[in-house]
């Protein structure tokens, strides 16, 4: 970046940037100095204009933070799979967020099914069963049998609609550019996700219980609740972001990965075999979408249609910010963002949470266009 | 060429040489296929006849208006100057919005500003245009992949600011402690949040009904009552021909007059190659700042004409979905080409949007007047695969229309970018250059001629 900026050509726009970096610092120190006096529970204020300050307990931001780091670890997980496939396949793909949601629901109907015959005392019909009409009936506590059930057929059935999905519509046009590949994954989304309604109806649905009553949790040092749930979440969230990093660092195929990120022609050349290595791509990235879908109703309890659709675009924030093309970058990203739009509600009412996410990756894409970690492509 | 070729030798031949021609004849064979559509639905289920199929040819023509309009102003942006914009309800949305806060009565809930209609539109309109251009500084440095991100997600700032409590403007009492009436140097205002906003700008023509040529009105609705259509839809058909015949034309001959002058012939060049544009001597992000200004400010327009005279509008009518709705008729009827705009515009209304309920009604219209019954509605998905019976297979399928539509067009969307990126008319695109540089005679590219080539790709009459 430093590089690029002090080019001649450049002369305008690093010129044009100076204040606004000034700017954006400022606004950035005024902010942290802000949470600060808030959380001394200050205000300052000059006559009746309020100047700075507030009031907030420390419980509060803690909450903020953790709730964030959660969404943010949702986020990193989900973005892992969509950036792999963005740097090797070159185009950003808008069904990454229904392939979420089609990994959520397959495994969900799995574990209802599993709960079906292991819970006692179930009076509810099998069509009502795979149609998740059962409210709340799987937790980890009462029935892990179900969740790791669920959790295998997410990954297995993504796996197979994402290679299906490739074999028919984005194989043949593997030489067409980014738009085009782009547009058809538009198409894709929404295919998806009304397949999905057709079969599951439109409904809202909670799926497993996330009260205190029915699940364990952990007193977090006396601010934050941290319940089995979360907990799963977080563990296997971390520990498959690390199984990527392995297998990107110190397996032939993640090293055939890196050299088609970083040149196709030249990957080709050497004779990668790259419709192997593409396919591997999409094995892993629909994996990982399947799963964190699962992961992220696991957490959350209810499951709806559209969630994917909706988190996309906190999945493209995250990993834009990180630099396309960089799974740490995905993984970093993806947990400012998450952090960052909970974080905005200690400043913004509660209406904006996800206003201050997209405002953050428009900010930062306006100062760094590469992204935070960009230039460096891991994968 | 040659699919092209053979497309074009099965029509007439003032279809191919004429687009205006072109247009009107798609526009009629859509208005009269509904015609009949709307009729024999009116038929199979007993209703009044004429009214029904006046009524679905005038929606259908107002929808195909409409989706031609948004398209127009998209390939401004996407088709002359490459710039992939998925942000279209977001500047649909400030368009109206700020359309219906202007005209609002400052004692309504919320408060609007009451300034007169046309100044709002106006206002409404620039408002877009100002949005689109601060919206545009990103595309300065971004590929276009990124930009289509930061567009939806701006789109999405747009809607959720709108949705948002902090703004709305719904506790107009100043003691209250939720009180959300936006003061603006003591213009007080609101967005009316989740519960949205009324639009208080009707049908253009109503002076036509209520007012000074109110003679008129009178005999159109007379005649529409003499063939038993009732005054409704005689006033809606109005504002469909509004649309149509005057707004429609209006937009095809600004974005044709802008793709054909230098200016346009600029964007081009950026849509080509943006450093050969640069290297001319021509400042790129000037022009792309410019016409995303002009693009956004028309597709606020075409919000207001559209959903501005619904008398009523939410935040969630601005989802990313209407922008992929106008994404696709542009596609369908090929980028970078005004006819193809309109062309799209039509059939996408006509075949995609509306086709699939249409169908649904006929099956279920057919099915109620052959067998006296209605077909049967399964529950769900699992009833009506267990039940082993086609008719309620077919039942499931026509009461799951509005979702199998989202499919049909998901496939169409993947079908076209597969085998027909270049849209429904072949490939009308048009080149930066003012001449047509592949069917140069050969004279032209002798040596110790070097003024002719200059001349002939019209370098210096650029701005």
């Amino acid at each position: 970046m430093g590089v690029a900026e002090s080019q001649a050509d450049d002369g305008l726009r690093s010129y044009l940037r100076r204040p606004t970096v000034l700017l954006l610092a400022v606004a950035c120190l005024y902010l942290l100095v802000d949470l600060v006096v808030k959380l001394a529970g200050i205000t300052i204020a000059l006559g009746s204009i309020h100047l700075i300050g507030g009031e907030i307990a420390v419980s509060n931001v803690v909450g903020f933070l953790m709730d964030g780091l959660i969404l943010g670890l949702i986020i990193a997980l989900a973005g892992v799979g969509l950036s792999m496939t963005y740097s090797i396949l070159g185009f950003a793909n808008f069904a990454h967020g229904d392939y979420l949601t089609a990994g959520a629901f397959s495994g969900w109907a799995a574990a209802y099914v599993v709960a079906l015959f292991t819970l006692d005392g179930l009076d509810v019909t099998f069509g009502e069963i795979i149609l998740l009409n059962a409210p709340s009936l799987v937790s980890a506590w009462a029935s892990p049998f179900a969740v790791l059930v669920g959790f295998i057929v997410a990954a297995v059935v993504s796996v197979a609609l994402v290679l299906g999905l490739d074999r028919i519509v984005y194989r043949p046009m593997r030489d067409k550019d980014g738009i085009s590949l782009l547009i058809a994954s538009i198409g894709v989304a929404l295919a998806l996700r009304y397949l999905i309604v057709f079969v599951w109806s439109p409904s809202t649905r909670g799926v497993t219980s996330t009260n205190p009553e029915s699940l364990p949790s952990m007193d977090l040092f006396g601010i934050y609740t941290l319940n089995l749930h979360e907990a799963i979440m977080i563990v296997v969230a971390v520990g498959l972001m690390l199984g990527v990093h392995l297998l990107l660092q110190y397996t032939k195929l993640g090293k055939a990965m890196r050299a088609m990120s970083d040149n196709k022609a030249l990957a080709q050349v050497t004779g990668i075999p790259t419709e192997r290595v593409v396919r591997a791509t999409w094995v892993i990235g629909g994996g990982l979408a399947g799963v964190a879908g699962f992961l992220i109703i696991l957490e959350r309890g209810v499951l709806s249609f559209n969630f994917g659709w909706r988190l996309l675009l906190f999945i493209f924030s995250g990993v834009i910010l990180g630099g396309i093309g960089s799974v740490y970058g995905a993984i970093g990203g993806g947990i400012i963002i998450g952090v960052a739009s909970r974080i905005a509600l200690v400043w913004l009412p509660s209406g904006f949470p996800r206003v201050a996410a997209f405002g953050v990756m428009i900010l930062v894409l306006l100062y760094r266009p590469a992204g935070l970690f960009g230039g460096v492509t891991t994968a | 060429m040659s699919i092209r070729g053979r497309a074009r030798s099965a029509l007439p031949d003032a279809l191919t040489e004429d687009d205006t021609v072109l247009i009107a004849v798609l526009l009629l064979c859509i208005g009269v296929l509904y015609f009949l559509i709307g009729g024999l639905q009116a038929f199979l289920a007993d209703a009044t006849i004429v009214n029904a199929a006046f009524q679905t040819f005038q929606s259908i023509l107002f929808l195909s208006g409409v989706y031609a309009i948004l398209a127009l102003a998209l390939n401004l942006h996407w088709g002359y100057t490459g710039l992939f914009n998925i942000g279209v309800a977001g500047f649909m949305a400030v368009g109206v919005y700020t359309m219906s806060i202007l005209a609002g009565s400052p004692d309504g809930l919320p408060p609007g500003l009451g300034l007169p209609v046309p100044v709002a539109v106006l206002g409404g309109v620039l408002a877009a245009a100002i949005v689109g251009g601060i919206a545009a500084l990103p595309a300065l440095q971004l590929d276009a992949d990124y930009f289509a991100i930061v567009t939806v997600g701006f789109s999405e700032i747009i809607r959720l600011t709108l949705l948002a409590d902090t703004f709305s403007g719904t506790v107009t009492d100043p003691s209250s402690s939720q009180y959300n009436v936006v003061n603006l140097f003591g213009l007080e205002f609101g967005t009316g949040g989740g519960r949205g906003i009324s639009t208080p700008i009707g049908n253009p023509l109503e002076f036509l009904f209520d007012g000074p040529l109110q003679p008129v009105g009178d005999v159109l609705v007379s005649v529409g009552d003499a063939i038993g259509i009732i005054p409704q839809v005689v006033e809606a058909t109005t504002y469909t021909a509004f649309i149509v015949l005057l707004v429609l034309p209006a937009y095809y001959l600004l974005v044709q007059r802008v793709g054909y002058s230098p200016f346009g012939r600029v964007l081009k060049a950026i849509r080509e190659d943006e450093l050969v544009a640069q290297s001319l001597g021509k400042d790129t992000r000037l022009f792309k700042i410019k016409v995303f200004m002009l693009g956004s400010g028309l597709m606020g327009l075409a919000g207001i004409l559209w959903y501005g005279t619904f008398g009523y509008v939410n935040p969630n009518t601005f989802r990313p979905l209407v922008t992929f709705y106008v994404f696709t008729a542009l596609i369908v009827g090929g980028s970078g080409s005004n006819t193809g705009s309109v062309v799209g515009g039509a059939v996408f209304a006509a075949l995609l949007l509306q086709g699939p309920r249409r169908l649904a009604g006929l099956i279920n219209a057919g099915a109620q007047y052959s067998t006296g019954g209605s077909l049967p509605e399964p529950a769900n998905f699992w009833v009506a695969l267990t039940s082993l019976d086609p008719l309620a297979w077919l039942g499931y399928l026509v009461t799951q229309t509005p979702n199998l539509k989202f499919v049909f067009l998901g496939a169409v969307l993947v079908y076209l970018m597969q085998n027909r990126s270049e849209g429904l008319l072949g490939h009308r695109k048009e080149t930066a250059s003012s001449v047509d540089l592949s069917e140069r005679p050969a004279s032209t590219n002798e040596p110790g001629k070097p003024g002719g080539q200059a001349a002939a790709t019209g370098g210096e009459s650029d701005e």
